[in-house]
């Protein structure tokens, strides 16, 4: 890998003296998600390799060309697995793609989001150096918790050369139950269930049905199942549905000519918006197939405490929800210092950076 | 928290700035405190000497510093005007919570502003349905498990102080506890902050909705120990109260033995609510006071903790019980009540207090390293008793890896401080070695900026500064802590250990 690593360096250093824009790629399975970088594209699939991944540890590190399936696969044979459960969307992405677009899948709301497994990754710097923050140890308080920054950043910092992450024993037993309830029972119901100690793992309405799936010891299960009744998915069904929800394969994600995904706080009733809708999360995300104008959508969601992205389709104009003057000041100066020229993915996450 | 080595902090450090001129502090002093005068009630401004003492340290009492003066406003819109007027003058700015961290966070700069947020005591909301905790950063960590008792939620981080540690404290440091392997640091339990920037104004980062557009800049605020952000408000997310849990506390023969019990519990599919260990030495010091009743024959005893439903629990308890006699336990018992429960943990709670009763003085180190190097470390940090001639017990937070040496020395006796300092250092760079880090959870802020040489690079620490000035331009919010400059690096002279990569690998190390 030595190698790849060079040839990345060479390329970086490279671009950055002649402030040629780089435009960073993986799997290109995202590469609708964003504002839509600038630049000639730099592959990042050849440095690739589960670089170590010892199970009672708790930790697998590998580098950033790693196919998603690789690392779940390896995980898999030793009962573990990655409990924010990226979305693979239409395609296998590499590790490095994953933690860049920092997106979480069905479980985000009771495990945790993408950043909060990120325990240390390496940077590609402008200069060509590899920095290395965070570790491969569970708590790490030296320095500054680079290493979340970076997930989510859409690669303007840099490339992400390898990522260390937190991995989850497997469940050792899940089961989907589904209700027939309208959308505000649906959020009161999974905000009620949420403070409960019960063994919650996702929660999803879609089209007058509530879906609860539950992970953990089967005593924990049945005793969860008694309390809350409902009808039992058949295992199969319930694993695709799932499966389905977190690559996006539901007919919703299909041929929708605009696509909304709105984060607001989870007990947010119903909101004003028109359109077919899917929720997750316990009600804190909300998807819209909605052609109401930008300005309206973001208006509804400002309101109610909440964000609104534009996922895919509809008109031109910004994707992502707009910053507040002095946080948007805070990213120039951080994306100025880590990269000077804007070379790295310029625009991609914030127009103009 | 008893005090380590309170004579030795008169000592000037290598790298320190010297002490300033009296006159001309004094003219500062009045210059400064002029100006707040017009911004903040008289009773928030403390400027005379007898007044400033009590903030000279927090819970690190070897590093003392008296502060400018203090302010302790109780408004946002005061917190607001202090840090404007900090930012017009030139003036330095240390936040301070309780007062009880370790690595001497908030300890004050001869030239700054202490800005306590004690008076910031206030729980703004509960939010039962939302399972979140809006408050004001000067409120006690326990006291928002306290108030959200009656609705059958609890916050999850809960560090050994939890008594008296501030939130704010938490996010600046972020906090572990002896329950974060299952529930997480504090990062994984804060929803969102709200600050006041150096320039004055207020930001928001996170909230209630779970994503937030543009860079995680909450994420790498929490830790930050206090230099990127004057933080007024917190929103915390609340979790369901487990409905019973049970400690199993198992005996070994051998620490190796009882490190690789960890191991295979984890290797097991199991997520302990808490795993903790003891040597030999630190249950041997808090048996005589707390009665814990430790088996005091055992080289190590660990403490596995499973939480849930009752019937969640007896599964759990009892694949632990057969997961640790296959590891080679001798002996082991299951908490038959809360109260049993309590008293197993008490020792474990007490272990720093029992470490105070039977030393003057005692060093608390926080390193963390993988799992699977537990063994090894303690026959190492054994060796190092020897070579410095100093007693050490050993607390961790075991499920994670998280080490808590704490030596034991005598900060009258000549050179004791000066080998206890060495040795702590020599401990740290042993996780640093081994792919671990200088510190889990009580941050660097002064007492670690000379490791911190050893674990970054100069090209990563020059990646911190730039975070820094991105978040404060003039470098006023807590300068001089938690990153070292590269020029104490040069003048420390130890060079950087690229993590997990032995310098010498061919070299026997225990």
């Amino acid at each position: 890998m030595e190698g790849a690593l060079a040839e990345l360096r060479t390329a970086v250093m490279e671009a950055h003296r002649a402030r040629r824009p780089l435009r960073l790629c993986g799997g290109r399975t995202k590469d609708f998600y964003g504002e839509g970088a600038e630049g000639s594209p730099l592959d990042l699939t050849g440095y690739r390799g589960v670089v170590e991944y010892e199970p009672s540890e708790l930790v697998l590190t590998a580098r950033c060309g790693t196919r998603l399936s690789e690392i779940e696969g390896e995980l898999a044979a030793h009962r573990q697995f990655l409990a924010f459960e990226p979305p693979s969307l239409g395609g296998d992405p590499t590790l490095g793609g994953v933690i860049a677009a920092g997106l979480s899948g069905p479980r985000r709301a009771h495990a945790g989001a993408a950043r909060d497994f990120v325990l240390g990754a390496v940077l590609l710097a402008v200069d060509g150096e590899a920095l290395h923050f965070g570790g491969k140890v569970m708590k790490n308080v030296a320095g500054f918790d680079v290493s979340r920054l970076l997930c989510g950043s859409l690669g303007i910092l840099g490339p992400i050369l390898e990522v260390s992450l937190k991995v989850m024993p497997l469940p050792r037993e899940e089961q989907t139950l589904r209700f027939e309830l309208s959308e505000a029972a649906a959020l009161e119901a999974f905000n009620r269930w949420g403070g409960q100690p019960l063994p919650v793992s996702a929660t999803a309405w879609w089209q007058g049905l509530a879906y609860l799936r539950l992970s953990g010891a089967p005593a924990a299960l049945s005793a969860a199942r008694a309390r809350l009744g409902g009808e039992t998915v058949e295992p199969a069904a319930a694993t695709e549905w799932w499966q389905a929800l977190r690559s996006q394969r539901h007919a919703l994600f299909g041929a929708v000519p605009s696509l909304w995904r709105l984060s607001v706080p989870s007990p947010t009733a119903p909101l004003a918006l028109t359109g077919a809708r899917l929720i997750e999360w316990g009600g804190a995300l909300r998807w819209y197939a909605s052609e109401l104008p930008a300005s309206e959508v973001r208006r509804i969601a400002s309101a109610a405490g909440g964000t609104a992205l534009h996922w895919r389709g509809g008109a031109a104009g910004s994707r992502f929800h707009p910053l507040a003057a002095p946080v948007l000041a805070i990213h120039r100066r951080l994306k100025e210092r880590f990269d000077p020229h804007g070379i790295f993915n310029h625009g991609r996450l914030i127009a103009g950076l | 928290m008893p005090a380590a080595a309170p004579e030795a902090s008169r000592h000037p450090r290598p790298g320190e700035p010297a002490a300033s001129d009296p006159a001309a502090t004094a003219v500062r002093r009045r210059e400064v405190a002029r100006v707040l005068e017009d911004l903040l009630p008289p009773d928030c401004i403390l400027s005379r000497e007898e007044e400033l003492r009590p903030y000279e340290c927090d819970g690190l009492a070897a590093y003392r510093e008296r502060p400018l003066l203090v302010a302790l406003p109780r408004t946002e819109e005061q917190v607001c005007a202090v840090v404007r007027t900090c930012h017009r003058l030139g003036v330095p700015l240390v936040a301070r919570g309780a007062g009880t961290g370790l690595s001497g966070g908030a300890l004050p700069h001869a030239a700054g502003v202490l800005l306590s947020l004690t008076r910031f005591d206030r729980i703004l909301n509960i939010d039962p349905v939302a399972r979140t905790a809006r408050v004001q950063p000067g409120v006690r960590n326990l006291a928002v498990s306290e108030a959200s008792a009656p609705f059958g939620l609890y916050y999850a981080p809960d560090p050994s102080s939890q008594i008296a540690c501030t939130i704010g404290g938490n996010v600046a440091e972020n906090s572990g506890g002896v329950h974060c392997l299952k529930y997480g640091l504090t990062v994984h339990n804060v929803l969102g902050v709200r600050g006041c920037t150096i320039e004055g104004e207020i930001v928001e980062l996170g909230g209630a909705a779970l994503d937030a557009p543009g860079l995680d800049l909450l994420a790498i605020t929490l830790g930050s120990e206090g230099l990127l952000l004057i933080v007024t408000e917190v929103l915390l997310k609340l979790v369901p109260k487990p409905e019973c849990a049970q400690v199993v506390m198992v005996s070994f023969d051998d620490v190796g033995k009882a490190g690789e019990g960890v191991a295979a519990i984890i290797a097991a599919g199991i997520i302990p609510a808490g795993l903790e260990m003891m040597d030999r030495q630190a249950t041997a010091a808090v048996e005589p006071f707390v009665k814990a009743g430790y088996d005091l024959s055992a080289e190590a005893i660990l403490l596995a903790e499973s939480d849930g439903t009752a019937d969640e629990v007896a599964e759990e308890v009892a694949a632990i019980e057969s997961v640790l006699r296959a590891a080679g336990a001798t002996a082991l018992s299951v908490s038959r009540s809360e109260a049993e429960r309590l008293r197993f943990w008490s020792g474990r709670k007490n272990a720093f207090p029992a470490a105070g009763r039977l030393s003057p003085d005692y060093y608390c180190m926080d390193g963390t390293i993988p799992r699977r190097a537990l063994g090894a470390v303690l026959r190492a940090i054994e060796a190092m008793e020897r070579k410095y001639g100093l007693k050490c017990l050993n607390v961790f937070h075991a499920g994670d890896g998280n080490l808590h040496p704490l030596i034991l020395f005598d900060a009258n006796k000549e050179g004791q401080w000066e080998r206890a300092e060495r040795f702590g250092i020599e401990i740290l760079e042993l996780c640093v070695t081994l792919g671990g880090t200088v510190t889990g959870e009580h941050g660097v802020g002064v007492e670690k900026l000379n490791p911190m040489c050893v674990q970054f690079s100069a090209a990563e620490r020059a990646a911190f500064f730039a975070v820094k000035a991105a978040f404060d331009p003039p470098g006023l919010l807590n300068p001089g802590k938690a990153i070292p400059t590269l020029a104490r690096c040069v003048e420390y002279g130890r060079q950087h250990i690229r993590r997990g990569e032995l310098p010498h690998p061919e070299l026997p190390r225990f």
